[in-house]
C-alpha cells in the first residue's frame, strides 16, 4: 500500500490524530518498553500480594525476630527479610501499591483540577483570570517541598488524604500550562468560526479546545506521576509521608537508613523501583509528547510558544 | 527599562502578600493549642493561661491576630487582665519591621535563628546552582552538537537517571561508599567534628561540600541540559544560522557567537525558579547530610511544632524564591533587549 493512500484512508476516519500517535508510539522502542515495565509493575503491585502470600505462605505484617537481615535467596523469602523479620517482597508489593495508587490518582487529580482552572482562567479572563493567576504565583513561590512538609507534618495524613493534599498543592503547573493553551487556542480561526455560528461557550470548551488540550494535558501527567513518586518518597524521608506500619517505597526506603550496615539489600531494592518507575513515567511522558504532537513532522523539537 | 523594573517589582507584592495569608492560615487551621506548647500545662494555672493568651493576642480574631503578625501590636493597647480596658502596649513590632515573634521552644527571636542559618543554605545552594548549570550548559551543548550520536543518548540517559533518582537514596548510596567504605569524604555537616579553631577554613568545608552540593545539583544539571540541547537545535534550524555559514565564518564561530548566545537567553530564564527547587531539595539534603542550613531548621521546627519559626522559614524562603525569580528576570531583560522594550 502506497503512503498517500495511507494518508488518505487514514483521513476519512474521525481520530487520526489518535491512530497516528499509536502507529508513532510504537515505533519507538523505548517508550513502549518503558510502558511495557510501568504496566507489570502496575499488574504485579495489584495482584501479585495474595498470589505471593498464598504460594510463599508468607503474611506481609507478621514480624519475626528470629528472622531479621536474612539476605535475598533466603528459603521462604526471595529478596529476604527486613529489620523486624518481615518478608521484603511481599512489602515492596503492597510498597508499591501505595506509591503507585498515589502516583495515579494524585496525577488524575492534579491533572483535572489543572483543566478546569486553567480552562476558566484561559476563557473567561478578567477577575477569573486574575484571581487564579494569582493564586499560582502565590503557590508558586512558596518552595514546594516547605509547604507540604507543613501540611504533611500538621495533619499527619493517612495515605488517602495524602493524595489529596499532593493534588491541592500540584495543581499550578499543569494550570499554567492549560492557561496558556487556551490563550492561543481561543484565538484560532475555527473557534472564531464556531462561535460566530453561534456556539455556547460550554459548546465552544468541549467540543473545540478541550479536545486539543489532551495531548499535552497527558504528557504533564506522566511526568507529574513520576514526580509524585519522589515527593512521597522525599516526605516519607523527613518522616511526614505514609505513616508504617503501612509500607510505602519512600518509607522502606526510609527505615532501611538505620541497617545499611547490616542489610544492603533493604537500601537497594525500594531506591532501585522509585528510580526505574519514576524513569519510566517520564520517559512514556516524553515518547508521548512526540508520539501526539501534530507538528512533529516539520520539526523534531515540536510545538509553537505561547 | 526603568519601567520594566518598577512594574516586575510591584508584581511581587501581591504575591509576597499572598506568601503571608497561606502561611498564616495554615497555622490558624492547625490543631493544637499554642499556650499547651509553651507551658505544657495549661490547666494547672487556667488564670495565667488566659493572661498569656491575651499577652500574644490569642484570644483575638483570626484577622486581628493577622495584623498583629504582619504589622506588630505595638501602636494598639492590650487588655492583659480582661476587664475590657487596654492596659499596656504591646511589644511585637510584626513582620513588614523585621519581627517575626520568638521561637516556642528556643526562647530566641525567629529573625535571629534563620539568619543565623541562611548563609550555610545559601552556601549548599548557589553553588549547586552554578555546577548544575555550568555542567548542565556543557552537557546540553555537547548533546546538540553530536546530535543524533551516542554522546547525545548517553547525555539523554544521565538526564533521565538525574532526575528520577530520590535525592536522599543517592546522598545514603555516597556516604555507604565514600564516607564508610572508602573513607575519602565526611559524612556530615560543615566542618570537622575535631576541629576546634573558630577560623573558617575554606578546604575544610569544600570537601564537606563535595557530596550535599553533587546530590543537590544533579536535578538542576539534568533539567538544564535537556533545555539547552532542544533551545540549541531550534536555533541551529533557522535562517540566520545558514546565512552565518554562507558567508564563510568557522564552525566555531557560528556555533559560539550565534548560536550558543541565542539558545542560552530562555535557559537563563530559569535560574530563578530553579533556585525554588533548590531551596525545596536542600530541605532533604540538609537532612541526610546534617548540613546546618534552614532546611534542618525548618524540619526540626514542623516535628516541635514551633509554629512561629514554620511561619518565620515559609515568608523568608519564599521572600528570597521571589527575589531570584525577579533577579533572573531582570538578567532576562538585560541579556534580552526585545524584552525591555516591549
Amino acid at each position: 500500500m502506497s503512503a498517500a493512500r495511507s494518508a488518505v484512508k487514514s483521513q476519512e476516519r474521525s481520530r487520526t490524530l489518535l491512530q497516528d500517535g499509536v502507529r508513532h508510539l510504537l515505533r519507538d522502542r523505548l517508550t513502549v518498553a518503558a510502558l511495557i515495565i510501568l504496566m507489570i509493575a502496575t499488574f504485579v503491585c495489584v495482584f501479585g500480594p495474595p498470589v505471593v502470600e498464598n504460594v510463599l505462605k508468607i503474611d506481609e505484617t507478621r514480624t519475626n525476630a528470629s528472622q531479621r537481615f536474612f539476605p535475598p535467596g533466603t528459603e521462604g523469602h526471595l529478596l529476604g527479610t527486613d529489620h523486624l523479620g518481615r518478608d521484603q517482597l511481599i512489602r515492596l508489593m503492597y510498597g508499591g501499591r501505595v506509591s503507585l495508587a498515589i502516583a495515579y490518582s494524585a496525577s488524575v487529580m492534579i491533572v483535572l483540577i489543572g483543566i478546569v482552572l486553567g480552562l476558566a482562567s484561559g476563557y473567561y479572563g478578567k477577575r477569573v483570570d486574575d484571581v487564579i493567576t494569582w493564586a499560582v504565583n502565590t503557590l508558586n513561590s512558596i518552595p514546594p517541598l516547605f509547604i507540604l512538609l507543613i501540611v504533611a507534618a500538621i495533619w499527619q495524613p493517612r495515605a488517602e488524604t495524602l493524595i489529596l493534599i499532593l493534588a491541592l498543592t500540584g495543581w499550578t503547573g499543569t494550570t499554567r500550562l492549560v492557561r496558556a493553551e487556551v490563550l492561543s487556542l481561543k484565538e484560532r480561526d475555527y473557534v472564531l468560526a464556531a462561535r460566530a455560528l453561534g456556539a455556547t461557550d460550554l459548546q465552544l470548551l468541549i467540543a473545540h479546545i478541550l479536545p486539543n488540550l489532551l495531548s499535552i494535558v497527558i504528557v504533564t501527567g506522566s511526568i507529574i506521576a513520576g514526580n509524585l513518586i519522589l515527593i512521597e518518597s522525599g516526605l516519607s524521608f523527613l518522616g511526614v509521608g505514609v505513616q508504617p506500619p503501612v509500607p510505602s517505597w519512600g518509607n522502606m526506603l526510609t527505615d532501611s537508613r538505620t541497617y545499611f550496615a547490616t542489610g544492603v539489600h533493604l537500601v537497594v531494592w525500594p531506591g532501585l523501583l522509585i528510580m526505574v518507575t519514576v524513569m519510566c513515567f517520564y520517559l512514556v511522558g516524553d515518547g508521548l509528547r512526540d508520539a501526539l504532537d501534530p507538528h512533529r513532522v516539520r520539526l523534531g523539537t515540536g510545538r509553537s510558544k505561547g | 527599562m526603568g519601567q520594566y523594573l518598577l512594574r516586575r517589582g510591584l508584581q511581587g507584592i501581591p504575591t509576597f502578600f499572598g506568601v503571608t495569608v497561606i502561611s498564616f492560615l495554615l497555622m490558624i487551621f492547625a490543631p493544637g493549642d499554642p499556650i499547651a506548647l509553651i507551658t505544657f500545662a495549661p490547666n494547672r494555672d487556667p488564670e495565667a493561661a488566659e493572661i498569656m493568651r491575651r499577652e500574644l493576642g490569642l484570644d483575638q480574631p483570626p484577622l486581628t491576630q493577622y495584623i498583629y503578625w504582619l504589622l506588630g501590636n505595638d501602636w494598639t493597647q492590650i487588655d492583659v487582665d480582661g476587664d475590657g480596658e487596654g492596659d499596656t502596649f504591646g511589644e511585637r513590632r510584626g513582620l513588614l519591621r523585621g519581627d517575626l515573634g520568638d521561637s516556642i521552644r528556643q526562647r530566641a527571636p525567629v529573625l535571629d535563628l534563620i539568619i543565623e542559618r541562611i548563609p550555610a543554605t545559601l552556601l549548599l545552594t548557589f553553588t549547586a546552582l552554578v555546577l548544575g548549570y555550568s555542567l548542565g550548559i556543557a552537557l546540553g551543548v555537547i548533546a546538540a552538537v553530536y546530535h543524533k550520536t551516542w554522546l547525545d543518548q548517553l547525555v539523554r540517559i544521565i538526564s533521565v537517571i538525574g532526575n528520577a533518582v530520590p535525592a536522599f537514596w543517592l546522598g545514603l548510596l555516597m556516604i555507604i561508599v565514600f564516607s564508610v567504605t572508602l573513607d575519602w569524604l565526611p559524612m556530615s555537616g560543615m566542618r570537622d567534628i575535631a576541629s576546634r579553631s573558630d577560623v573558617f577554613d575554606p578546604l575544610e568545608t569544600a570537601r564537606h561540600m563535595v557530596m550535599p552540593v553533587f546530590v543537590l545539583s544533579l536535578g538542576t544539571i539534568a533539567f538544564v541540559s535537556r533545555f539547552t540541547r532542544t533551545e540549541l537545535l531550534e536555533v541551529l534550524s533557522q535562517d540566520y544560522i545558514r546565512t552565518a555559514h554562507a558567508k564563510g565564518l568557522t564552525k566555531r564561530v557560528v556555533w559560539i557567537r550565534h548560536a550558543t548566545r541565542n539558545a542560552l537567553l530562555p535557559v537563563a530564564t530559569f535560574l530563578g525558579p530553579g533556585l525554588g527547587t533548590l531551596l525545596s531539595g536542600a530541605v532533604i539534603v540538609e537532612q541526610v547530610f546534617t548540613w546546618p542550613g534552614m532546611g534542618r531548621l525548618v524540619v526540626t521546627a514542623v516535628l516541635n511544632r514551633d509554629y512561629p519559626v514554620v511561619m518565620g522559614s515559609v515568608v523568608i524562603a519564599s521572600a528570597m524564591f521571589i527575589l531570584g525569580v525577579l533577579l533572573s528576570d531582570i538578567l532576562y531583560a538585560l541579556l534580552d533587549p526585545r524584552i525591555r522594550l516591549e
